[in-house]
Order: structure tokens, then sequence, then C-alpha cells
């Protein structure tokens, strides 16, 4: 019987094995930031150890950092929701633990002002930090994104983090193993976002618990690598443990020349190794599912999980017709939250708030996507527009060719990179949020704020609009 | 670790899915945040009105379940961000297992090294602890037993479930994880100077041979 991608991936990194299921893996790439990263060193410089491999640990500043334009090495984020437990001065003592035992410990430390200094998902396969075939943690839940090159990567909680980085091992339990093919040709202006929560929708929040997901189907060999990771990224949204979409041709262009990946006869070699880590025609999955998008339109969640989705042109639903008690009960908790009613469409639900960023949408090509639309053309009156870079490397390249004018004179704000919009954008209370982020969660992004995810385009749509809007009016059907 | 081997006690239940971790710990605690914010921080969200105020209607603002050692909850419990406070918040609070049908991924793992033991156990038996759990006030109790693997509700009915034998066991003992890997040091050792000469790339970031 063949292999699957995973299994080969995961045989490969066992040191040792404890029962059929559980082993102890020999990690290749620990990655830190600020908040959970911090608490990792602070509490393995306590107890008196240092990291087994620190030329294997890489850390930035990401979470506590602010964006605005023109921000010190210090500057925290604007402390925005009441009840977070996160005083003044508490991000910049994070940050300078992060900076210190970073320093102490002589890991790979990207500080606010280096080129890869960034969302660490952004700047990981960026840097060509992550690789294909490579076990890869980080104390972050979004860590599948890396999964978008190849990679074996997955969020784990600080206490985890401590331990790879004393050890450079993490003891797991090998997850199931899910395949999901997503086939077609979807319709026009439509992303790997709008195809995972099309994806979502039908499968449920919470439908890949316990399973590395494997992403497969014509539509996922047809997307470019930046929105592979977006795929990725958003996987954890349905529980997946993590995701990947092994490495192909693609992959392997995008990595080329890439800061630490392998060079000359190491890239030779470490191509013909990661052409070897592809799923077995005859392997075997635990589970299957093919999720059809030809003629996808844009999506956008109505409600408070990302299986609460709909297309534009959709009607939010009538929990009276559904029979499931705790899903009615789900969905009626989200309408009164979200203040909508069923029945109603969300294409002209005026917004308060535009928001382009996140580990999910923000990096270059997103923002190619969504200047598009920008070019020329001026936010709505009253709308808030942010765009917040995925890493500063991002933001140069973006700078290079220009986007940058066009989302200032368009009337968006142009950010420093950082995971700011998750950890706190300063809406007003129960802004009204179209947001290329990952988590329509209650009080995510701001107390009672009412967030639609979409892609980055339909960000900037609805941000020109003043409420949700359809790329295709802007762009036309055929782009 | 905190070692856990059995307990019996009240337990809460609060029964609704995907409860995600920003519920269980709303907010961005910090690496030396003290137990007693960790505790207080716990559900914020529903526990507390508008204000600060405990809302009364709130089961852990209830009598006897202020003293809840076991939560019974939803599917997929602690999905979403990787935040290890939500474990500590749930352990401050006086919380040492959480039985419920499916967890998320990284909650499920950060409970061991909190002295949390998540239990699996299938829906409908969730639904009779629940029910069991209600009646607390009148002298219910649950038991959690990971030596023996079993849940014993307070008619005597028992419920097997499986736990990670590795994460078991140093559980039960309260093991230094990082003591007992670098025990195995020189099998590690072993592993990367075997693996290095197959993925030499790996250990030499940005490795140039020309």
């Amino acid at each position: 019987m063949g292999m699957t991608f995973f299994e080969k991936v995961w045989d490969e990194h066992i040191v040792h094995r404890f029962t059929e299921t559980e082993a102890l893996l020999s990690i290749d790439r620990l990655i830190l930031h600020d908040m959970s990263g911090s608490e990792a060193l602070y509490q393995l410089d306590k107890s008196g150890r240092t990291p087994f491999s620190p030329e294997m640990v890489f850390t930035t500043i990401d979470h506590f950092i602010a964006t605005f334009p023109g921000r010190g090495p210090n500057d925290e984020r604007t402390v925005s929701t009441i009840g977070t437990g996160s005083a003044k001065g508490a991000g910049v003592e994070r940050m300078n633990i992060l900076r210190t035992l970073s320093l102490k410990f002589g890991v790979n430390f990207f500080d606010i002002g280096s080129p890869n200094q960034g969302i660490t998902h952004v700047m990981a396969t960026e840097a060509g930090i992550a690789l294909p075939g490579v076990m890869l943690v980080c104390g972050d839940s979004h860590t599948s994104t890396i999964g978008g090159i190849g990679a074996v990567a997955w969020g784990i909680g600080a206490s985890e983090a401590q331990h790879v980085a004393a050890t450079q091992t993490l003891l797991q339990t090998k997850p199931k193993m899910m395949r999901i093919k997503l086939e077609g040709r979807p319709g026009p202006n439509v992303s790997a976002k709008d195809m995972v929560l099309h994806l979502i929708r039908q499968i449920g929040a919470q439908a890949g618990v316990g399973y590395a997901v494997e992403f497969a189907g014509s539509a996922v060999r047809d997307m470019p690598v930046e929105q592979r990771l977006t795929l990725c990224n958003m996987a954890i949204e349905f529980s997946a443990k993590m995701a990947f979409v092994p490495a192909d041709e693609k992959t392997f262009e995008y990595l080329k020349g890439r800061e630490f990946a392998p060079k000359h006869k190491a890239w030779n070699a470490a191509v013909a190794h990661w052409r070897t880590l592809h799923s077995d025609d005859d392997a075997v999955f635990d589970t299957e599912i093919t999720c059809d998008v030809s003629g996808l339109e844009p999506q956008v969640t109505w409600g408070l999980s990302p299986a609460h989705t709909l297309g534009l042109h959709e009607q939010v639903p009538d929990p009276a017709a559904e029979t499931d008690p705790q899903r009615r009960a789900a969905m009626e908790r989200a309408l009164t939250y979200m203040q909508l009613e069923p029945g109603e469409i969300l294409a002209g639900q005026k917004i308060d708030v535009a928001y382009i960023g996140t580990c999910t949408n923000s990096r270059l090509s997103d923002l190619r996507e969504a200047a598009k639309i920008l070019r020329g053309r001026k936010v709505a009156e009253g709308v808030q527009a942010v765009c917040v870079t995925g890493s500063s490397s991002v933001k140069a390249a973006a700078e290079a060719e220009g986007l940058d004018k066009i989302f200032k004179a368009a009337g968006f704000e142009w950010d420093e990179s950082g995971c700011f919009g998750c950890t706190g954008l300063p809406s007003a209370r129960g802004a009204r949020t179209v947001s290329s982020a990952n988590r329509n969660f209650e009080n995510r992004g701001g107390l009672q704020t009412r967030t639609h995810l979409a892609s980055p385009a339909t960000v900037a749509a609805s941000a020109v609009a003043g409420c949700i809007a359809d790329v295709g009016d802007y762009l036309g059907q055929g782009a | 670790m905190e070692p856990f081997v059995r307990t019996t006690g009240v337990a809460a239940a609060i029964i609704r899915n995907n409860i995600d971790t920003d519920q269980i710990s709303p907010g961005l605690y910090a690496a030396n945040t003290p137990k007693e914010k960790h505790a207080a921080a716990l559900f914020g969200n529903m526990r507390y009105l508008q204000g600060g105020k405990p809302n009364p209607d709130f089961i852990l603002n209830k009598t006897p379940w202020t003293e809840a050692e076991i939560l019974v909850t939803g599917e997929n419990f602690g999905c979403g961000s990787s935040r290890e406070a939500a474990a500590k918040a749930l352990r401050a609070f006086g919380f040492r297992a959480v039985i419920a049908p499916s967890f998320g991924g990284i909650l499920f793992n950060n409970c061991f090294r909190n002295g949390i033991l998540p239990v699996v156990l299938p829906k409908d038996v969730v639904q009779r602890l629940a029910q069991d759990a209600e009646h607390a006030a009148g002298g219910a109790r649950i038991t959690v037993d990971l030596e023996a693997l079993t849940v014993t509700d307070t008619d005597g009915n028992s419920y097997n479930f499986t736990s990670p034998v590795q994460q078991r066991s140093m559980l039960l003992q309260g093991l230094d994880e990082i003591d007992f890997t670098l025990s195995m040091r020189g099998e590690i050792e072993a592993f990367r100077n075997a693996d290095k000469a197959l993925r030499p790339w790996i250990y030499t970031p940005g490795l140039n041979v020309g």
C-alpha cells in the first residue's frame, strides 16, 4: 500500500516511537513571536535551560507592535478593548522579553526594522525559513498557513514551544488523515479565501478536528503558491490540526533563491528529496472530501462562525428552518449579535470599517488584487479603511511597485506590518467591519465588532462602495 | 507538570459547540500573569455583565458550581487561538478535568501541560453527564479517574475513555516533560546525525554548497 505525503514526512521525523501513534518528533524549525514566544523563552530562561539548537529557531515581533506609519521599535499597539487583561505597557514588556532573550540565546531574531520582521506565517515562507517536508511549529494557531508550501506546520501552546526550544523535539499523537479535493473552475474574481469559506460552509467548522488535511484537486493545482497559503491558513477555522499542499514545480519556483532556502548543489539535493514527498496513487486517507467550486461567486460570512458563509447575493438563512437545536441556537445568537434578519442580502449592507491584512491575506498578491479595484477610486465617506502589510518585506515590495500610492490616494491608511486587526483594531464599539481576516468570533477585533470575512478584493470593493459589494461591479465579470 | 490521578467533584455543564479559546480566556494575558488574573478571566464575556458585575445566570457564578472541578461541555471545545491562557484560566479557576465529545487540538495538549485532564466521551454520554451535573446542588458528584480511565456519575454508571499513553503517564506522575525528553539526548543526537546526512539543509538554514 502506498503512503500519503503526511505519513512520509511523519516517519522521516520520528526520534522515538512510544506507541503506534505517539512519537517524539524532531522539529526542523521553531518560530516564536512576542506573545506566546516571549512566554516560552521566559519560562525556558527561568528554568535555567538554553535552546537546544538556536540556529533552527526564528523569532520576530508581530503581535504587540503598533502598525501605524512611522512607529518606533517599542510602540505597542493601541489597547482598544476593555477587559482584555492587557494593561498599557504589557505589550512593551513582552516585546522586550522576546528581544532580550532572543539576543541572549543567539537565535535568528528579526527586530522591528529588519526586512524579515512581520507576521510569522507571512515571513516564514517569504524568507525561505519554511521549506517543503519540514516539520515546523509556532505558538500560533494559524501556523497551518505554512503548509501551503508543502511543510507540515502546526500551532502549539507556549509550554510546547518551550519544550521544542529546549529539545528541538515534540511529543505528538499522529492525527488522522483527510484529503480535500477542490475541483472545478470558480467564477470570476474568486480567490482561495472565497473557496475555503465555501468549503467550511459545506463541511462545518469542526470537520477537521483531529485531522491533518491534504488539499488537492484541480483548483488547488491551479492556485498560485500565495493562494495556497491562504487556503491552509483557514484550515484551523474548520479545526484541522494542520493542512498542506505538497510541493510542486510552482512551490520550487516560489522558494528558489530565498534567504534561508538552500543554494546551488544543496538546493538541487533538496528539490530531489522534495519530489519524493507526495501522496502515492494508492495511498489511503481516513476521510476523503470533494468540494465543487465550479462557477463559485465571491463569499462573505454573515455570522459568528466561518461556516456562517453566503454568496454575496444569497439570503441570510432562517434559524427556524434549522433542525439541529445546537446549530439553530448558534444561528440565533449570531443573527442577534450581527444585527441581521433572515432573508436579508449581504451585498448592500452598510459598513463602518474595511480592513485588509492578517496572516490570511496580507501578501503582495493580495495587495495587488485590492489595488486593481482601488486604482483611481475613493473609499466611501464615513468608512475607516486600513491596510496592514503582512511583513516589512511585503511592504517594501508593494511600495517598489507603487501600491502604497494607490491605497493612500484611495483613502486607505497604509500601515507597517503586524497582527493588528486581529489583536485589536480600535474600531468603534459595534462597528460593522468587512475584513480579510480569518476569525469572525464575538468581540474579536474590538468589542461587539460585527465582522464579515471576505477576500481582499471584496474588502476593497466594499470600502469603495461603503457597503458589502461585488468585485465584479468594479472589475467586470471577465477579470 | 502538576500531577492528576483522579478527582470526585462538582461538575459544571456548559453545553455549546465550538467554544473557542477567545471565549475561554478573552484578551491577551502576559507571560507573568498571576493565577488570580487567569482565574478571573475565565469565560469573561459570559461570566460578567457590562460593567464587570458577575452575571447571576451564568453557571460558574452559582453555588455550588463556583467550586466546580469538572467541566462538561460541547463539541470542539477550545478551538481557535493557541493561547495557553485558556488552559491556565481553566486550571486557575479550579478545574481539573474537561469532558467533551471533541477538543480543539492545541487546547487538548495545553490541558495536559497545565494539570488538566481532557476527556473525550461520546455525545450521548456527555449529555447524560451534563444532566447529572445539573443536580450538583442536590449532591451529585462526578468522578474522573485517569488511572482507571473511567468517568463515573452519581448513580455509579461508569464510562471508559482513552488517553494518549505517554501524555497520560506524564500527567499521572507529574513528570517534567523537558527533563524526560532530555534523558533521551543520546537518541536525539543519533537521529540528528543520521538525518543531517539525508537533509543537510535543515541543520544549516540557507546552506550554500557551490
